[in-house]
């Protein structure tokens, strides 16, 4: 039997089903355990990368990836084989792929919300000395994960429901 | 075994980069690979050359993949080479839309190399 809508955002809104998109995503694709970090937030690094895709349909809102520069350099160099010494396109690419991988593992977790939500193509920023600020999401989750020796946050905002 | 050319085509190079080394270690050797960032540059790629495999995003800017595959089919190109997405949307329904568009496969971002074998290969023998 099909979920109702407030039956599935309680299931989405599990923060277990975003560690387990995580581990998930980190396993397959870069070969690494992950998981969730229960520590303060890492250091801020004079870079940073953020990556956002986009949801829309049944529910609305976001998949935020973001993380410090030399983070980001090693999360491309798993998934390419590459190095890198700079935040440069590739790395800029890999990571927005990373988190349209994330909203997807996320999204799929519940079928009714995988097949009435798409995803736009991510946005990748970089700089120094931003925030992000999210307008009175419907819910939030915002956790930290740890790779190696690597942090890196990742927020599902949500918006509302259709 | 003969070259097998495959046609990849993913916004992502990085993606692309990651498809064409999961098709190496499935074994798909000796492989020559051509790259697209779109439907769009797809369907140019396929005017010019022969491909024996198509793998395809389906969120791509300018013309996503499944009206990749319509276009594939409307302008008669590639016929007979299988066609398999890799894509994060996982839906049973998007699946049935890209089979009744003329995918043979479908293939769910995040994977792993024996996903691509075991998907692939088949089409491949089959072809």
């Amino acid at each position: 039997m099909a979920l109702s809508l407030r039956d599935s955002v309680d299931v989405v809104s599990d923060p277990r089903n975003l560690d387990i998109s995580v581990e998930e995503v980190f396993r397959l694709m870069l070969g690494v355990e992950c998981g969730r970090d229960s520590g303060p937030a890492p250091m801020a690094e004079p870079e940073s990368v953020t990556a956002v895709v986009g949801f829309g349909g049944m529910l609305s809102g976001a998949c935020v990836f973001h993380s410090g520069g030399s983070t980001a350099r090693k999360i491309a160099a798993r998934m390419t084989g590459m190095e890198f010494e700079e935040v440069d396109e590739t790395v800029q690419d890999g990571i927005g792929e990373l988190c349209n991988m994330l909203a997807g593992a996320w999204k799929g977790k519940v079928p009714n919300l995988a097949a009435n939500c798409g995803l736009s193509i991510p946005t990748v920023i970089t700089g120094r000395d931003y925030n992000l600020h999210v307008q009175a999401p419907e819910f939030q989750l915002h956790h930290i994960y740890k790779f190696e020796d690597a942090s890196f946050e990742v927020t599902i905002i949500c918006d509302g429901l259709q | 075994m003969s070259e097998v050319r495959a046609l990849i085509v993913d916004d992502s190079s990085v993606m692309r980069k990651i498809v064409e080394r999961s098709l190496r270690q499935a074994g798909l050797e000796p492989l020559a690979i051509l790259e697209a960032g779109n439907g769009v540059e797809g369907l140019d790629q396929l005017k010019a050359q022969q491909v024996d495999l198509i793998l395809t995003d389906i969120n791509m800017p300018l013309m996503d993949g499944l009206e990749f595959l319509r276009q594939l089919r409307a302008q008669k190109l590639a016929a007979g080479v299988p066609v398999v997405m890799i894509t994060t949307e996982s839906s049973e329904e998007h699946v049935k839309e890209a089979i009744l568009s003329g995918a043979q496969g479908y293939i769910r971002k995040p994977f792993t190399a024996e996903q691509v074998k075991e998907r692939i290969l088949p089409l491949i023998h089959a072809a």
